[in-house]
This record gives C-alpha cells, structure tokens and sequence, in this order.
C-alpha cells in the first residue's frame, strides 16, 4: 500500500487538493462580483439605499472570499512548473500563452480595480466606482474565459503541430486553439454553475434572515434576486449540462461510458442507470436500478440507438470509473434539486407566500452550499474523467510530473493540507460569522481602520424596524 | 540580436522587476510590521498598501506565468529546481494575503495575524532571494530537465542572496513609509530605513563580490576589458544612487528617498542583467535554447501590445486615487 504513494501519485493528490480548494473561491467570485454589480448598478438606477446597503454587506464577503481566491490561485499558477515540468516543458507553448492572456487581461483588472471597490467609493464617486466594479466583474468573467481554454484544450486538443523535440507547437490558427471544440459548452456550464453556486449562497443568507425576521427587507429582496435565479437559470444549466454531455460523448465517448456505468456495449439501446454500485474488478454494476433504454434516447435521441461500453476500450486507457459514476450522480441530483427550489420558488410567489413560507426558507438554508459541491463533483467527472491522459489521448498523467523525489512532495503536500485547511478554515468562518449578522439599513462596507471615530459611530439598527430607511414597510407584494 | 526572444526576455525581467519594486514594498513592510506599534501605527502602515497590494502581486503571476508562456524550458527546469523554495514562497504568500483581511475581521487574534503578515512576507522575502541566488549559481540539467537533487539550492551563498532581498524589501518599505506617513510613524520609519539601506548596500556588494568568485564566465564580465567598459557604470551610478538616497532618507519627507530605492533596485537588476546574459538558466540554457516557437512569441506580444499600456494606466490611476499621506481613519 505505502509503495503506492510514489512521488506521481502524491503530485496527482496535491494538484487535486490545491484546485479543488482553489476552484470554490472563484466559483464564488465569479458569481458575486456580478451580483455586486448588479446591486450597484440598481442603487445608481433607483436610487434605494436598501440596493447599497446589499452591497456593501456582501462586499465584505467578496473582499474575503478574493483574498483567499488570489492566493490559492497563485500556487496554481506555479504548480504546473513545480509539480508538471514535463506537462509544461511540452505543452507550453499552447497552454502557456492563454494562460499569459488570463494575466494579462483579467487577473490586472480585477486587482488593479478592487482597490478602488473596495475602499475608494468616496475618494472617486459613485459612477467611477460603479465602473471599478464591473471592471472586476468583467475581470473575473475573462479569467473563467482563458482558463478553461486552456482547460478545454487538455480535453479537446486541436489546431497544434508535434515538434521533433516532442513539444506540442500552435498551428496556423489560435482561433482552433482557443475556441477548441469542448471549450463553448465547458465555458457556458461553468459560468452558469458558478451563477448558481452565488445564488444559492445569497438565497440560504437571505432566507436564514428571513426564518428569524420575516419583515427584514433587505433579506427578502437578496431571497427574491436569488430565487428568481434558481428558477430561470437552473433549466438554462440543465439544458447547458446536457449539450456539454453529448460534447464529451462526441470527443471523449469512454467519459460518457463511465459516468453512465455502461461496462457492457448494448446494440439495440442503451439503459439509463440511474443507481448502483459499480464493481471495476467484475465489471459490471451491482444492484442496478435502470430505465432501459433511455440512455440511448437522451444520447442519441433514439431509444434503438446502439451504444459502445467499456469493453471496446482498452482497459488501460479506461478512468477510474467509481469515481466518475458517483460524482456525475451527485451533480445530477444537485441539479434537480435547485430546480425543485426553484420551481417552488415560483409557487410560493403566485402564492404571495415567498417571504411567508418557512419550510422552503429552511430548504434553502440546506441548500445554500449545493453549488459548491455541485462544481466539485462537476469537475471531478470531467478531470477523473479524462485520466489516464493529461492531454486527452496525446499525453499520459504519469508521463507529465516532475523529477521529484517522493519525500519531497510528500512535505508539501502536507504543508498545503494543513495551511489550507487552517487558513481556508478560519476564513470560511469569518465568511459564516459576517453571514450570520442581520443585514440591515446603514451597512458599513469593507472599510478600516476601527482605530478612528468612524467606526465607532456605525451602530447597527435592530433588524426588526426599519430605521433611517426612506421606505415604508411594503406587503406581501413586494418584488413577488 | 533584437529578435522576438530578446524582446520576450527583456518583458519578463520588467515584470520581474515591476514585481520586486511593487510588491517589494508591500513585503518590506510585512517585514517590519513588529516594530510599528500595535493600534494606530500598525494600521496606517497597513492601510498604505491595502487597496494596491493585490495588483501589485499581480506581477508575480505575470512574471511566472510569462516565464511558463514565453520560455516553457527554462520553467519547466527552473520550478523544480528549487521546489521547497518555491512552495515556501507560496505559502508565505497565502498568509501575508489573507492577514489583510483576517486582522480586520478578528479582534481578538489580530496579533495572531499581525505575526502571520510578518512571517508570511519574510518567508516570502527569503525564499525569492534564494530562489534568484539558485539560479545564479547554476542549474544542473541533463536532457530537458533538471537533473540535480532537492537541496541543491541550500549553499551559504543562496542564503546570502535571501537575507539580501529581505533588507531591500524592508528598505522599499521603509521609505514607501517614508512617503505615506506623518510624524512619529514617519521618523520610525526613517530610522529603519536608514539601517535597511546600510545593510541592503551592503549585501548587494557582498553579493556582487561573490559572483565574481562563483563562476569564471561571471568574472570574466566584470574583470576583463573590454567587458569591463559595458559593466563599469553599473557599480558607478550605484555608489552614487546609494549615497544620494542615504541622504535624502535622512532630509526628505517625501517620496524622494522610495524613487531612489527603487533606482538602487533598477541597477541591482541591471547588474544582475550583465552577469547572467544571455542565459535563462545558467550555466548551460540560453534564453533561445528555452524560447517558446515563433507563433507563441507573436500571438503573446499582441497582446502585451495593447493590455500593458491599459495595465500601466489603470494601475498608476489606483494608485493615484489613492495618493498622499495615510489618514487616521485608514480608507473609508
């Protein structure tokens, strides 16, 4: 068993830990900076204060969750040369480049303009810092861009020629590169998921607030943004999901065969299993419950539509498919489940009941970190996936790593599992306590220095009135 | 000889050193955050760097991700090379970024953060000196990739060149401090970084002393005419700079002293620049064996073409915004 944890595996685990801790601050940012927008831009437009106090209670969020996302993404950033010298020696000269334009122009614009977001609205105006917002907004947009061309082209490798020295060197065209042909769908899908993961997360504060003071405005406005959202993006993401399904079947078919559980080829339609367990040794699944046919129709819209199984592929070019099966499963049901609250949010509106309802303000409670492991298990499909390549079909995982010695990626590897779990930690707990915190006319946004009087002076109205607010409490009907 | 790879090197060493100038500051001040007093002190140095230190470290990702763009060989030699380097860096950077946040949010373990800033920037400090000493005392490859072992990077040298970039880290720093604050912070900060400036000048003779003596190549640019001509005015201008800026720590209230490190730092580089030339990786990698194809070159310089002139805009205009001395009440 020891023997097993060669320098490749432990170099596997640290990249799988360090994205994967890295991918929810952004999957986050993504979302929250729009919505930071979003708000902001309403306040400019109506001019309600309640617009600018949403703002600046999540700006402070935004301000932690960005710190932890900057730093975590730059040990991605190097990780590719510590630990995949081979993988970066070769492929460099595509992926390199795209990871450059990221730099270039979205990693400078989102920190060249957090600055003034954060702590400039009265140094520049509203209108300047409105521009600074959706400047990082916009930022965090183009950076999910390059990175997944780049992450797409690992999975859907087109418009490069082989150099004699063994490098995969661009083509006449960086257009093919870029726009390669999983890149539309992974690029829709993410962006959407991380809409929804932020949607969610809004929705479960607002609706936590709303359990303990349904009157609180500003809670019922961040409850009805976000429910609008699961209601009209989830079908969007499901529909996006799916053509990003028939994508991976059409270039990577032994993907779709994994996540399916199709061990066996079926020549007159395929089942749709939909649980089971799978067993690699016997090939086959346990206790399968299945709809037969029905992968076939969804697949190929034909419920006669023959389909290939893991037996035409040689078992050493297959993915570990337990963990491609379980993770597909889990994103799938989270799928349905944010439509469920959605389509239920729609109810409870035409009902004049969405801020009057505690049991689906409970379910969104529960389901405020679903988008998190939604894209954790989204992206453990489409990378596990993908193995035993790095370069899908072109270059093997455990052809790519560094000439590393095993104890020294068996240290940092236990340096990034501590320091992240300690200081992610206590950042998800700051995150949890500022969420915990009613939101309220007045807020306070990510400024300093609690030195000066200022601070002093920004008491917090109990959440129950409505103090200093120039509106009067509205009723049922408001925003329904 | 000015060709795409030329041009391609001489863009990552400006973001290297618009890394080293920018946030060489914002890690000095890490640095020398224990000796500021808890409460006002502390946080208006804080608040000096709070709204550009992001950008700033931008500059780390463009000088890595460049290197990995433009010269994939060299960093994919490079990294693992010096990999416990590397990872310590990083890791210092992940506490030194999240202390700007934590401390705000956390009374009652600020001081615990406050140390994390601290040890986070130095760590960092370190390990970006080392990682410059590794490389210049050579990197053993064979075929296309490193061939040495772990801890090639540990030598009395490598150590010297670390300890030498945190005294210049904290002499950016001091003066950036220097510039922002008024009164007791600013005479503190005078007093460091007059002892910061000493030592910095003085490491980076010893370090400049000690290239000499690491590699006969490096020897023959100083020591041989008609080498020496090119080489001459480096030392020259900085026995000037050195002594001018001690001075106008001493005088100037101002921004004076922070422009004059930043020159002090411009020769550093540019003497570093005559003795590595025209290697990547030295000993044996020059900067074409390490060049990414011609398409990548051309297809990565549009795009520096037209974003680093917007970069350097909206950069100098944050830094605008927020311009002059640190007021009690940090930025609200």
């Amino acid at each position: 068993m020891l023997e097993q944890f060669d320098a490749l595996l432990l170099a596997r685990i640290q990249f799988a830990f360090t994205v994967s801790f890295h991918f929810f601050f952004p999957a986050f940012t993504i979302g929250l900076a729009s919505f930071l927008m979003v708000v902001e831009g309403l306040w400019l437009k109506t001019g309600r204060a309640l617009y600018l106090d949403l703002f600046k209670y999540w700006v402070k969020i935004f301000a932690i969750v960005f710190a932890m996302g900057v730093v975590s993404g730059i040990v991605m950033s190097y990780q590719f040369g510590t630990n995949w010298s081979v993988f970066s020696d070769l492929a460099g000269p595509v992926v390199g480049p795209l990871m450059a334009y990221e730099v270039l122009t979205a990693f400078f614009l989102e920190a060249g303009f957090l600055g003034v977001m954060l702590f400039g609205m009265e140094k520049v105006g509203k209108k300047l810092h409105f521009a600074a917002t959706c400047m990082v907004a916009l930022g965090t947009f183009v950076s999910a861009f390059w990175i997944l061309s780049v992450n797409s082209w690992m999975h859907t490798p087109v418009g490069f020629e082989m150099g004699a020295n063994g490098q995969f060197l661009p083509g006449p065209s960086w257009w093919d590169i870029v726009f390669n042909p999983s890149f539309p769908y992974r690029l829709v899908h993410t962006v959407l998921a991380a809409y929804l993961t932020t949607a969610f997360v809004v929705g479960g504060v607002g609706a936590w607030h709303l359990l303990k003071d349904r009157t609180n405005l500003h809670a019922r406005k961040m409850f009805s943004m976000a429910m609008w959202m699961a209601a009209l993006v989830t079908p969007l993401q499901i529909f996006a999901g799916d053509m990003h399904g028939l994508n991976t079947l059409e270039h990577q078919p032994q993907k779709v065969m994994a996540m399916e559980g199709h061990f066996e080829s079926h020549p007159d339609g395929a089942p749709l299993i939909l649980f089971g367990i799978p067993d690699s040794e016997e090939k086959t699944i346990r206790y399968a419950i299945e709809i037969p046919k029905a992968s076939s129709l969804i697949l190929k819209h034909d419920l006669d539509a023959p389909m290939d199984g893991l037996d035409t592929i040689p078992d050493d070019e297959e993915p570990p498919i337990g963990m491609v099966f379980w993770s597909f499963r889990i994103m799938v049901a989270i799928g349905f489940a944010m439509l469920g609250i959605g389509v239920w949010s729609l109810v409870a509106r035409s009902r004049k009941r969405l801020y009057d309802w505690p049991v689906l303000h409970r379910a969104a409670v529960l389901m405020a970190p679903s988008g998190f492991i939604a894209v954790l298990a989204r992206w453990i499909t489409t990378e596990v996936g993908r193995q035993p390549y790095v370069v899908y079909g072109l270059m093997r995982t455990a052809d790519a790593a560094s000439p590393l010695d095993t104890p020294a990626v068996a240290t940092s590897l236990l340096a990034f599992i501590v320091v992240y779990f300690a200081v992610f930690g206590v950042g998800v707990r700051y995150i949890l306590k500022l969420m915990g915190k009613a939101p309220h006319a007045g807020e306070y946004g990510a400024k300093r220095g609690d030195t000066g009087p200022i601070r002093t002076a920004g008491i917090t109205p109990g959440p129950t009135q409505n103090p200093g607010h120039e509106e009067p409490l509205p009723g049922e009907k408001e925003d329904a | 000889m000015m060709d795409l790879t030329v041009i391609w090197a001489l863009i990552i060493v400006f973001a290297i050193f618009a890394y080293v100038v920018m946030d060489g500051f914002d890690l000095g001040i890490g640095i020398l955050f224990p000796t500021f007093a808890v409460g006002r002190e502390r946080d208006r140095a804080m608040n000096s760097i709070a709204p550009v230190w992001d950008g700033n470290e931008t500059w780390l990702v463009l000088g890595g991700g460049g290197l990995f763009a433009a010269f994939p060989l060299a960093y994919a030699i490079v990294l693992p090379a010096t990999y416990p380097l590397i990872i310590g860096m990083l890791l210092g950077l992940v506490f030194r970024g999240v202390a700007f946040e934590y401390r705000w949010r956390d009374p009652a373990h600020r001081r615990f953060w406050d140390s994390a800033f601290t040890g986070g920037s130095f760590l960092a400090a370190l390990t970006q000196g080392m990682i410059l000493g590794a490389l210049l005392q050579g990197i053993d490859i064979s075929g296309r990739s490193y061939s040495g072992s772990w801890f090639d990077w540990l030598t009395p040298y490598t150590l010297l060149c670390g300890i030498g970039v945190v005294a210049g880290y904290a002499l950016l720093g001091s003066t950036w401090l220097i510039w922002k604050l008024e009164g007791e912070g600013q005479a503190h900060a005078r007093r460091l970084a007059k002892l910061s400036g000493i030592a910095t000048i003085a490491l980076m003779g010893a370090v400049s002393l000690y290239n000499i003596f690491l590699n006969a190549e490096y020897a023959e640019r100083w020591l041989t005419t008609p080498e020496v001509y090119v080489a001459a005015p480096v030392p020259i201008l900085t026995a000037i700079i050195a002594f001018s800026m001690i001075r106008a720590i001493r005088r100037d209230g101002n921004s004076k002293p922070f422009w004059l490190s930043i020159a002090l730092f411009f020769l550093g580089m540019a003497g570093l620049g005559v003795t590595m030339w025209p290697y990547v990786v030295p000993p044996g990698l020059t900067i074409w064996d390490a060049a990414a194809p011609e398409r990548s070159q051309i297809f990565m310089l549009v795009g520096v073409a037209i974003t680093m002139p917007l970069i350097i805009g909206y950069t100098a205009w944050a830094y605008w915004v927020f311009r002059g001395k640190v007021s009690d009440e940090g930025y609200h």
